[in-house]
């Protein structure tokens, strides 16, 4: 048996409705990613990156075609399903952090663990994680608004591993960050390939682009 | 110790964020919560004190003339027979007081006569109801804390809300009848004191002056007139059939009599409480009301402010459910602590109001009254968590996408 890719899109296309005509942000995408491989997504503003990227985060189901995550056609999952797949199978990094701002660093990195086992953390593999992005635990007893952006997107990148998923998805992961500050989290996205996690990440930037194995340019919601 | 729920944990941290909003809010759930209880724990207090003080007079019949208006309110026997003796029907006769004691069997029946008048005692003038009865009943009937019972047409015992209220001792003279009264002023000596029976059908001789028939026919005629028979029954089990009879052998052509036990009372008064207390409940409902439409408020403002982050926690593998749990309990939790705040001041507030309308928070304590408070939290409990339900429906439906793009 060859093994399954991770994820595999077959003539996807998403049509949004509109009064003034119909927006067609994806136009047929087919796509196969394998286990291990670091994508970069690139193409100009309104070309249906984040369209793409929210069909392989299961945030949302194609108009047309299939999207499959490990084997599993999407199109046929319920809301529920879709909501567990989120939660077990991808961890997100979005270009604006999107930290919980009730929770303090700690609790943001724990809640989807929670969420998935319907108890707290023991195994001190919260801290664990969080140690290894660079997050003392002075630091994680922080709400977010009191971190900095760099902080706050090292918490995520905690809070996206916490679950083990399959699949990294990142959105423009440096778009709100310092070159310094940049260049440690792609370390750290470069880092998390070499250790066998599967990474897609949307940039604008072609020196972030440079981390990836592939690249993937798309022009008016087709593969380019 | 145990960590509660994550999403009962965020619900918290929303409701302290906001905190003077939130407080706000419960604050209507505060009044409403106070305002049911408080009118509850009223009504409940006055049907146990009425009860318990009709209950010690449960065995007897009243029967009085019936002066065809078909009787309605509350009817108080003995209190106000004034005012119509001109009404020849207006009255027992002797004949029928016969009847009624043939009718009644074993019972123990006796007549009373009555009238309302003004007095005049030391400096202070007033009203109070003057009653005759044979000396027989009043020893059976009446009971004296102090003194003895009237022997001569001077001679009187009087009840102790009179007492107290003028000051009145065993000794005193009191004077009966105005200045400018057809019948002049008689002045009598008080020779006792009745014993306090509360509100009762027979007779209220608490606020009442219990004199000779001599003197009262002397005083007002009418001898062999009576205002009122009363029937103390023997056997309470007997109490409906003894009335029926009297009702047959007197009304056989016309409805003479009217014929009624303390039940009849306690369910005027209770179907007049009834009212008031609906009366009161639709104003607490009210409140209610509008602290429905706050909470409402407030949890969609709730809901309204955190769509980015509902699209954050949508993302992350938050279900529906849960969101809807989340939002469901802040309304919650808002109403919880709004009906525990309206329940120690009902407590309070309850007590005051009870003293001051009903005069006794004898039964304060009661099952009957404390009852009031839980259902007034239970109701105002409900009230926010209903409130809350379209808001949190509103919050679990957003499309994560949207919401994520919010700002
Ligand atoms: N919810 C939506 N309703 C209507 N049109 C949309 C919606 N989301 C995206 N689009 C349109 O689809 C196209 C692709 O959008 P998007 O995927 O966000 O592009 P990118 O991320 O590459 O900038 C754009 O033309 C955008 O206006
Ligand atoms: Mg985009």
């Amino acid at each position: 048996m060859s093994s399954t890719p991770v994820i595999a899109l077959e003539d996807v296309r998403k049509i949004y409705p509109l009064l003034s005509g119909d927006v067609h942000a994806l136009d047929g995408v087919s796509l196969t990613i394998e286990k291990g491989e670091f994508v970069a997504i690139m193409g100009p503003s309104g070309s249906g990156k984040s369209t793409l990227m929210n069909q392989i985060g299961c945030l949302d189901v194609p108009t047309e075609g299939t999207v499959r995550i490990e084997g599993q056609d999407i199109g046929t999952l319920s809301d529920h399903d879709l909501t567990a797949l989120r939660r077990d199978s991808i961890g997100y990094i979005f270009q604006k952090f999107n930290l919980i701002p009730l929770l303090t660093a700690y609790e943001n990195v724990e809640y989807p663990l929670v969420l998935r086992h319907r108890k707290y953390d023991d195994s001190g593999r919260v801290q664990a994680l969080l140690d290894s992005v660079g997050i003392d635990s002075a630091l994680a007893a922080h709400r977010p608004s009191e971190l900095s952006g760099g902080q706050q997107q090292r918490v995520a990148v905690a809070r996206a591993l916490v679950n083990e998923p399959a699949i990294l998805l990142c959105d423009e992961p440096t778009g709100n960050l310092d070159s310094k500050t940049s260049r440690q989290i792609m370390e750290m996205l470069a880092d998390l390939n070499r250790q066998g996690r599967t990474v897609i990440m949307v940039t604008h930037d072609a020196a972030t682009a440079e981390y990836a194995n592939r690249t993937i340019q798309i022009q008016d919601g087709r593969i380019a | 110790m145990k960590k509660p729920d994550i999403i009962f944990q965020l619900s918290m941290r929303s409701v302290r964020l906001n905190l003077l909003r939130s407080v706000l809010a419960a604050l209507g759930i505060v009044i409403g919560v106070v305002a049911i209880a408080s009118i509850g724990m009223i009504s409940a207090n006055m049907t146990l004190s009425v009860t318990e003080e009709l209950s010690a007079t449960a065995n007897v019949l009243v029967v009085s003339p019936d002066a065809g208006g078909g009787g309605g309110g509350f009817g108080m026997p003995g209190g106000g027979s004034g005012g119509s003796s001109d009404d020849e029907d207006d009255y027992i006769s002797d004949d029928q007081f016969d009847d009624i004691r043939k009718a009644a069997g074993s019972s123990y029946v006796y007549y009373l006569y009555s009238e309302s008048d003004s007095i005049e005692t030391g400096d202070s003038k007033g009203r109070a109801t003057i009653y005759a009865m044979d000396d027989d009943a009043m020893t059976e009937i009446l009971t004296l804390t102090e003194g003895s019972y009237p022997s001569t047409t001077s001679q009187v015992v009087i009840g102790p809300d009179l007492v107290e209220r003028y000051g009145i001792v065993v000794g005193s003279k009191v004077t009966i009848g105005d200045e400018d009264d057809e019948n002049g002023q008689t002045t009598v000596r008080v020779t006792g004191i009745l014993e306090e029976r509360g509100m009762s059908m027979d007779i209220s001789s608490d606020n009442g002056i219990i004199t000779t028939e001599k003197f009262f026919t002397g005083r007002y005629g009418g001898e062999g007139e009576y205002a009122q028979v009363n029937v103390v029954v023997d056997d309470i089990d007997e109490i409906d059939a003894i009335a029926e009879s009297i009702d047959e052998t007197l009304n056989k052509k016309d409805d003479e009599v009217r014929v009624e036990d303390s039940s009849r009372m306690l369910d005027t008064i209770s179907s007049t409480l009834g009212t008031i207390t609906s009366f009161a409940l639709a104003i607490a409902g009210i409140s209610l009301l509008v602290a429905a439409v706050s909470i409402f408020n407030v949890m969609m403002m709730s809901v309204t402010e955190r769509v980015r982050e509902i699209g954050i926690l949508r993302s992350i593998g938050t279900q529906k459910g849960e969101i809807l749990r989340m939002f469901i309990y802040e309304a919650a939790i808002i109403g919880i602590v709004g009906a525990g705040i309206g329940a120690v001041l009902s407590l309070v507030i309850g007590y005051v109001v009870v003293f001051g309308m009903v005069g006794t928070t004898e039964y304060f304590f009661a099952l009957d009254s404390l009852a009031n408070i839980p259902e007034g939290m239970i109701v105002g409990a409900l009230i926010c968590i209903i409130s809350g339900v379209y808001p949190a429906w509103r919050a679990s439906n957003l499309d994560p996408i949207e919401a994520l793009r919010a700002e």
